[in-house]
């Protein structure tokens, strides 16, 4: 089942609908979530630009993606139901505010006649509810709320609809509303406690509703669960990597969209020792990040696309040093500013490839909102073992979408502990960059170690003592050396792992990070149409998992579906030589699984 | 143990011997920055901090190559951000004395939203800027510290860049130490160096550095000025007399300004470097060669403002105190949770 809220930015459809997933999820139904909500914070109230949607997804079976399509859409406005009409399918229910269908709104969604008379939403199953007259209606004793409070309670008479639509039970949202309000506005609390229940039994006692309908909850592994979004699971990763190296976690960030929360929620858990640092822009956050990393901590920088561009020469610094830093990128859809709380998976080659020089640095991607925790961990523990610059590439919609998650436990989770150097390392002298036989990686001796101080920096080193130097064959040794200190972590991380149940599949679907849900969703569609497809997805792609060349070469036809122009594709091409094609969109919104899974039919149908 | 500000007890014997490197000096003959390198490495034993809780970090120029030849923890790092790599250092390890080493370029240019924000905030550490008023490395264009028309070879017309003032500018950046200091001057130097290195906070140094491959004798007007005639001394509690026979004083106007006077005239200024309101200190960076005939060098201004560090350091003290050590477990499992069974 598929909800989409739609509404005016001010209308609070992203609390609407994070309380709906919050009620979903107690009852034991997978979900996930995709909020989707413009970039401006006020753009003007009724405008197409101001609508801001929250969709769910949730199942009696596990699920990979908020949805293609909504079944249900609540339209707290003409503008909302305008933005979102075309993805409702016909026959889909359709439940609209129908006192915001006033001539002024219409005319500023553009409407020339109200669709709730003309007949064009004949084809769906329209329920028109005044929910503004029947919110004040219900709040008309609650006394010490204004007309406009009362109003603005709608959005909770809505969710009280919902969740007697679908049984969910309200009252975790009624503590979530009295611990919300109730400290400062209890009569406030009260009020949308109110609109609530009014809207509950409204579902009970009005005929429109016939049918309810009982998601049973999803089979899902046992454990403890709880909901979490992408950019919460990387902060909790970061955290958790801080604790299972021993060291201290300082974060340098500037705010951008999507990445902001992640600053906002470190900054929040200084008992944990977090030092969090709001730059004057991304150059001093990655630098200082850098800073703190050279005195022994876990440096970590976040951003987004316009911020990682800035910190491209830092970043080369790090790789210089060899000193261990985590740059998270949360991707947004681009170029310059783009379409800042949209995803896309644009930013792949430049992590990779945009500093100057030969400069290697490791990437890990996440696969979904709760994967960033590991994810987090994982490319903590690559910067610290090899001493390297690693990104971390998340994107918008990992970052507010959630999910459940099985919490992990705490024992279990990888110890990447780290040595720091107390002695001298070639007789009586320090050598700073006299590397790891086996990791190549350099000593770390963070100031305040007796005996061991030593002078590093961007400029080219020589071998082992670091000293500065403009040997032609120095170069071409450090630079080798550095590349082959990154590509032999390849032997230090897993074998990309292959779905293909029976080992009949021709066809390989091969994705990168966020677009796991939409891919193995379609992969679930084209092997219930009785085709065979496989699907590997990688976390790590630079350096690639070992056996990549021979998974690729293990298929007759290579599907390589991303958001964006294929930048995978063009790396598994030159790498691998394998003629690979690929299914790209760059919407600013995650790929459509019915759609790949087209794509990936299409593939084996022509084989 | 000392603390990061040098208030050790001098139970250190280091000399100036400790603080040199293996590394080959590779700045040009009679280049200012021997001086201040020299001048650094005699003052340091006199901290009484341990070698390796100091840290030395530059930027991109002539003047950044300081670190390779100070015997500490050292790390020559990208043009102008410096202040900002510091910051991280600094911030993380209360514990270490750092040092940053800037050019004008680097420090006014590149990096001049660095330093205005290190500034302040108000972090730890003891900038010096080498002021020689050109890109040095770069091989001579001009700088922001460069007077207005000054032909260089990217301005074979002259410059049109009306000049900073860089004390002026840490002053207007709510800098709480700011000072001068001239290369050659040691005795001067190594007082506003150990001014500079007790203050808590940032402390922030011009040094009048000569160039005399790019720029020489941009400073000759006090730097060679054997009878102390164009300097102006700045003492705190003394009245502000210079000149051949300390015939010259500055006074403040009602308006502020500071003009050049007699020094048995009325009204002579009385320096205070501790005075809250940065306006004197201000109206003493614009007292220069060219306005008031003279150049003043010394500590400007030295307040005391809560650091950067310690207040984060506090914040992680009082959130432990509140919540008690974060403990992993107990976070992931925060929120709404459901069990499975
Ligand atoms: C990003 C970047 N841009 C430009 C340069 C080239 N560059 C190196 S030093 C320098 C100017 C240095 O001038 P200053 O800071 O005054 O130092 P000085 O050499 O005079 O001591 C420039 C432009 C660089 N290294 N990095
Ligand atoms: S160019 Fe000027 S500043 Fe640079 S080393 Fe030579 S003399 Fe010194
Ligand atoms: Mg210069």
């Amino acid at each position: 089942m598929i909800v989409r809220f739609a509404g005016d930015s001010g209308d609070g459809m992203q609390l609407t609908g994070a309380q709906f997933t919050a009620e979903t999820a107690l009852l034991g139904n997978d979900i996930s979530t995709l909020p989707d909500f413009p970039a401006e914070i006020r753009a003007p109230a009724g405008s197409l630009p101001g609508v801001s949607g929250f969709q769910l997804h949730f199942a009696d079976h596990d699920i990979l993606t908020p949805g293609d399509a909504p079944n249900v859409l609540v339209a707290m406005n003409p503008a909302a139901l305008k933005t979102n009409l075309k993805d409702l399918p016909k026959g889909g229910t359709l439940i609209v505010n129908a006192d915001a269908f006033n001539e002024r709104n219409l005319q500023k969604a553009g409407y020339t006649s109200n669709p709730l008379e003309d007949g064009s939403l004949d084809e769906y199953q329209l329920h028109k509810v005044p929910l503004t007259t029947l919110t004040v209606g219900a709040l008309k004793d609650v006394e010490g709320v204004t007309p406009r409070e009362a109003e603005r309670a709608k959005n909770m008479f809505a969710l009280g609809l919902m969740s007697w639509l679908y049984g969910r039970p309200i009252e975790p949202t009624i503590e979530f509303l009295r611990a919300k309000f109730g400290a400062k506005r209890p009569e406030l609390a009260e009020a949308n406690v109110k609109a609530l229940q009014a809207g509950y039994a409204f579902g009970e006692t009005t005929e429109t509703f016939a049918v309810t309908y009982e998601v049973k909850p999803a089979k899902m592994a046992p454990g403890t669960y709880r909901n979490i979004t992408g950019n919460q699971a990387l902060a909790y990763g970061l955290i958790a990597a801080s604790k299972l190296s021993g060291l201290p976690l300082f974060l340098g960030a500037y705010p951008i969209t999507p990445a902001s929360s992640i600053l906002e929620e470190l900054a929040s858990y200084k008992h944990f020792g977090v030092r969090t640092f709001q730059a004057e822009d991304e150059i001093a956050a990655a630098g200082a990040a850098v800073g703190a990393s050279f005195g022994g901590a876990l440096g970590v920088t976040t951003s987004a696309g316009p911020g990682i561009v800035l910190k491209a020469e830092t970043v080369g610094l790090a790789v210089m040093l060899e000193l261990p830093l985590v740059i998270c990128d949360i991707q947004r859809a681009g170029p310059s500013t783009g379409m800042p709380t949209k995803p896309e998976q644009g930013d792949l080659l430049m992590v990779l490839h945009g500093r100057n020089g030969e400069s290697p640095v490791p990437v890990v991607a996440a696969r979904s909102p709760s994967d960033c925790f590991d994810a987090a961990i994982e490319a903590a523990r690559i910067a610290l073992k090899y001493r390297t610059p690693v990104y971390l590439l998340s994107d918008a919609y990992l970052a507010n979408g959630s999910e459940p998650w099985l919490l992990p436990d705490v024992s279990e989770l990888p110890d990447i502990s780290t040595t720091f150097a107390t002695e001298p390392n070639a007789g009586d002298a320090f050598l700073p960059y006299l590397r790891d036989e086996q990791t190549l990686a350099r000593p770390w001796a963070p100031p305040g170690t007796p005996g061991l101080e030593h002078r590093i920096g961007g400029l080219e080193k020589s071998d082992r003592t670091g000293n500065v130097s403009y040997d032609p064959d120095n170069h071409d040794l450090m630079t080798r050396l550095r590349a082959q200190k990154v590509a032999g972590i390849a032997a230090d991380i897993p074998e990309l792992e292959v779905d293909d149940p029976d080992g009949e599949a021709r066809v390989l679907v091969l994705g990168w990070g966020g677009t796991y849900g939409p891919i193995a969703a379609a992969v679930r569609r084209v092997r219930a149409s009785g085709r065979k497809v496989a699907h590997a997805h990688l976390r790590h792609l630079n350096p690639f998992p070992r056996n990549t060349g021979e998974v690729l070469r293990r298929y007759e036809r290579v599907l390589v579906p991303e958001m964006n122009l294929g930048q995978l594709l063009k790396l598994v091409r030159s790498e691998f030589l394998v003629d690979a094609v690929g299914y790209n969109r760059v919407r600013g919104l995650p790929l459509r699984a019915s759609e790949v899974a087209q794509a990936i039919e299409a593939l084996i149908d022509h084989e | 143990m000392s603390d990061a500000n040098g208030n050790g007890h001098g139970r250190l014997t280091l000399t100036a011997k400790d603080f040199r490197t293996d590394q080959e000096v590779r700045w040009c003959p009679g280049c200012g920055d021997y001086a201040i390198l020299a001048a650094l490495q005699s003052f340091m034993p006199e901290l009484g901090i341990p070698r390796e809780r100091i840290v030395f970090i530059s930027g991109i120029g002539c003047a950044a190559r300081f670190p390779y030849y100070m015997n500490t923890y050292g790390m020559h790092s990208i043009h102008g951000r410096a202040p900002a790599i510091a910051t991280g250092l600094a911030t993380t390890r209360p514990d270490l004395s750092v040092w940053v080493v800037t050019g004008d370029g680097d420090a006014l240019s590149i990096g001049g939203n660095h330093l205005i924000h290190a500034l302040r905030r108000n972090v730890n550490l003891k900038i010096l800027l080498f002021n020689n008023r050109i890109y040095g490395l770069t091989k001579g264009q001009y700088s922001p510290t460069s007077e207005l028309g000054k032909v260089t070879k990217s301005t074979p017309m002259g410059s049109l860049d009306w000049p900073f003032n860089p004390l002026s500018l840490a002053i207007g950046a709510e800098a709480t130490f700011v000072a001068r200091a001239i290369d050659t001057d040691k005795a001067g130097m190594a007082e506003v160096l150990r001014a500079a290195a007790e203050h808590r906070g940032s402390a922030f140094v011009e040094i009048l550095q000569n160039c005399p491959i790019f720029n020489d004798d941009a400073w000759a007007f006090v730097r060679d000025d054997k009878e102390g005639v164009n300097r102006i001394v700045l003492r705190h509690g003394e009245p502000i007399r210079w000149g051949k026979d300390g015939e010259k004083a500055l006074r403040q106007l009602p308006d502020g300004t500071i003009e050049a006077c007699g020094a048995d005239e009325d009204g002579v200024l009385v320096h205070d470097e501790t005075h809250e309101e940065p306006s004197l200190a201000f109206a003493l960076s614009r007292v220069t060669q060219a306005t008031h005939g003279g150049t003043p060098v010394g500590v400007f201004r030295n307040v005391s403002r809560p650091t950067y560090d310690e207040m984060m350091a506090d914040q992680l003290r009082v959130a432990e105190e509140r919540r008690g050590k974060g403990d992993l477990a107990e976070l992931l499992h925060s929120g709404e949770t459901w069990v499975v069974s």
